[in-house]
């Protein structure tokens, strides 16, 4: 516990970092996950087709892999960067990586809520002359979003926790600087329950607010 | 539920069981000079992942510098090479895997540092690296330590060598570069080839590794800077095992094994010092 206190700003610096690339990840990963969404319930079967290929290609990919592969191949063979300075590129490598993978948990957490909108709803939009995307805007995602609330808490907890391996794409969080005081040789057990707690007060009040709002939004059948 | 539960209480069971055989059964020594001339058989732990140092092949053997040199001692004490058993550690779990017993001898980039020998006991050291910098072999820029000013150098997981560098003195030098995090050495090696980054610093045996499979793609400058005394890593206290670890290795040197070794290993990359003779020992 003293290499904890002795180190604190290192360690309250690497849960800054945790937070900042969770909640710029989470942000991302909702906007292109609904995009995915909307894409694997559109009528246009080659856009269902690359919804389906791109969901089950990411879901079924390590999260390593996938950001292994924004800095090796990426960055570094295609030569495509974000940024001159190396911890700006890296902390976009590291967004990069973790929406594209976050993303397809998301599309498939929020399409299972539009499959419990009650299909007279669709056909309803549609008899009063609603194209496609309106009614997915006024009146399917609305309450699709509503239903979803509960898993996509479990999406954004299963997200932070994701954020620990995001080194191989560049950057360094909580987890690059647990493993640096361990390699320093400052005790094993003390700072990894230090690290385990930082992340439970991370989470847990995550878990706790979706709880309470996906019951507050909850609508009745 | 009742199956259930009855299934769960026999996992528990065999659980048990099988912890508590793991306790005994077998003889107990009390220092790993003994095991070796009792049981005639040896847990190695080195690096798996550690080119010219301690690295798996795709057919399961380990080669390297640090894996020939523990065949060495082990043959000293009396264990012959298909009597040892070959175990990763890497650089976090080496003091755990001593301390529980799980290893014997840790022969793995392991430098003596005071707060280390608080944990274990150290032999040797049998050869001393030093902190030096790779850059691409077309590269003309960088010359010296100094140079690495404003340049993007690789700070890789697990590892505190970039420290030197830019922390201010005692510890490092001060020196104001970028850093580009990676999760190995091998990915900051695969970085400087792809140029999004500009040099590596650590070990100088650990580049020399890296140097010779990229064949002339990477050169070392040859300015070190720090002393990395590469120990033998064995239980607290166990003199008896340091001591003959320690006669080993001042034999090896004596009838040229070591410098043959080390000329095998890092022979083809430049700007490195080869030892002639052992190291001073550190003491037991």
């Amino acid at each position: 516990m003293d290499a904890l206190l002795s180190n604190l700003p290192q360690v309250l610096d690497g849960f800054w970092s945790t937070i900042r690339l969770t909640v710029m990840s989470a942000i991302c990963s909702l906007i292109l996950g609904t995009v995915l969404a909307t894409m694997r319930v559109a009528p246009t079967p080659v856009l269902r087709g690359a919804g389906t290929f791109y969901v089950n290609a990411l879901r079924n990919t390590p999260l390593t892999l996938v950001l292994l592969f924004c800095s090796l191949g990426i960055s570094n063979v295609l030569q495509l960067n974000f940024s001159d300075e190396p911890s700006m590129n890296g902390y976009w490598f590291a967004i990069l990586g973790l929406s594209a993978y976050t993303s397809a948990f998301v599309c498939e957490a929020i399409r299972s809520g539009i499959n419990t909108v009650p299909l007279g709803q669709a056909e309803a939009a549609r008899a009063v002359g609603l194209t496609f995307l309106q009614s997915l805007r006024l009146i399917i995602l609305p309450q699709a979003f509503r239903r979803v609330v509960g898993p996509l808490g479990s999406v954004l907890v299963a997200l932070t926790k994701n954020t620990t391996v995001v080194i191989v794409a560049g950057y360094t969080e909580a987890a690059f600087v647990m493993n640096e005081m361990i390699y320093e040789g400052s005790g094993t057990v003390g700072i990894f329950l230090g690290f385990a707690l930082g992340f439970v007060i991370l989470t847990l009040p995550t878990g706790f607010f979706f709880t309470w709002l996906a019951k507050r939004l909850a609508v009745g059948q | 539920m009742q199956p259930r539960r009855i299934g769960a209480l026999v996992a528990v069971a065999a659980l048990t069981a099988s912890l508590a055989a793991c306790g005994g059964g077998e003889t107990t020594y009390a220092s790993v000079v003994d095991k070796a001339k009792g049981a005639k058989k040896l847990v190695i732990g080195v690096k798996f992942d550690q080119p010219a140092l301690g690295l798996k092949k795709q057919d399961g053997t380990v080669e390297g510098f640090d894996v020939d040199v523990a065949k060495y001692v082990a043959k000293e004490l009396g264990v012959p090479e298909n009597a040892i058993t070959w175990k990763e550690t890497i650089s976090k779990n080496r003091e755990p895997f001593i301390q529980q017993g799980q290893v014997d001898l840790v022969f793995a980039t392991y430098s003596i540092l005071p707060e280390r020998k608080e944990k274990v006991t150290f032999g040797g050291p049998y050869i001393v690296a030093h902190q030096d910098i790779m850059v691409r072999g077309d590269d003309a820029a960088i010359t010296k330590v100094e140079d690495l000013k404003d340049k993007r150098i690789c700070q890789a997981s697990g590892s505190n060598s970039y420290k030197r560098i830019t922390d201010p003195p005692p510890n490092g030098k001060d020196i104001k570069s970028q850093l580009v995090p990676a999760g190995t050495y091998a990915e900051c090696v695969e970085r400087l080839k792809g140029k999004t980054l500009d040099a590596v610093t650590t070990d100088d045996l650990i580049l020399a590794g890296f140097a010779g499979q990229g064949g002339g793609t990477f050169k070392i400058l040859g300015t070190p800077f720090t002393d990395e005394k590469y120990g033998v890593g064995m239980k607290k206290d166990d003199k008896a095992t340091c001591n003959a670890v320690n006669a080993a290795i001042t034999k090896m040197y004596q009838d040229g094994t070591a410098q043959s070794l080390a000329k095998k290993w890092f022979g083809s990359a430049q700007g490195l010092q080869l030892p002639t003779a052992a190291p001073a020992f550190e003491g037991c």
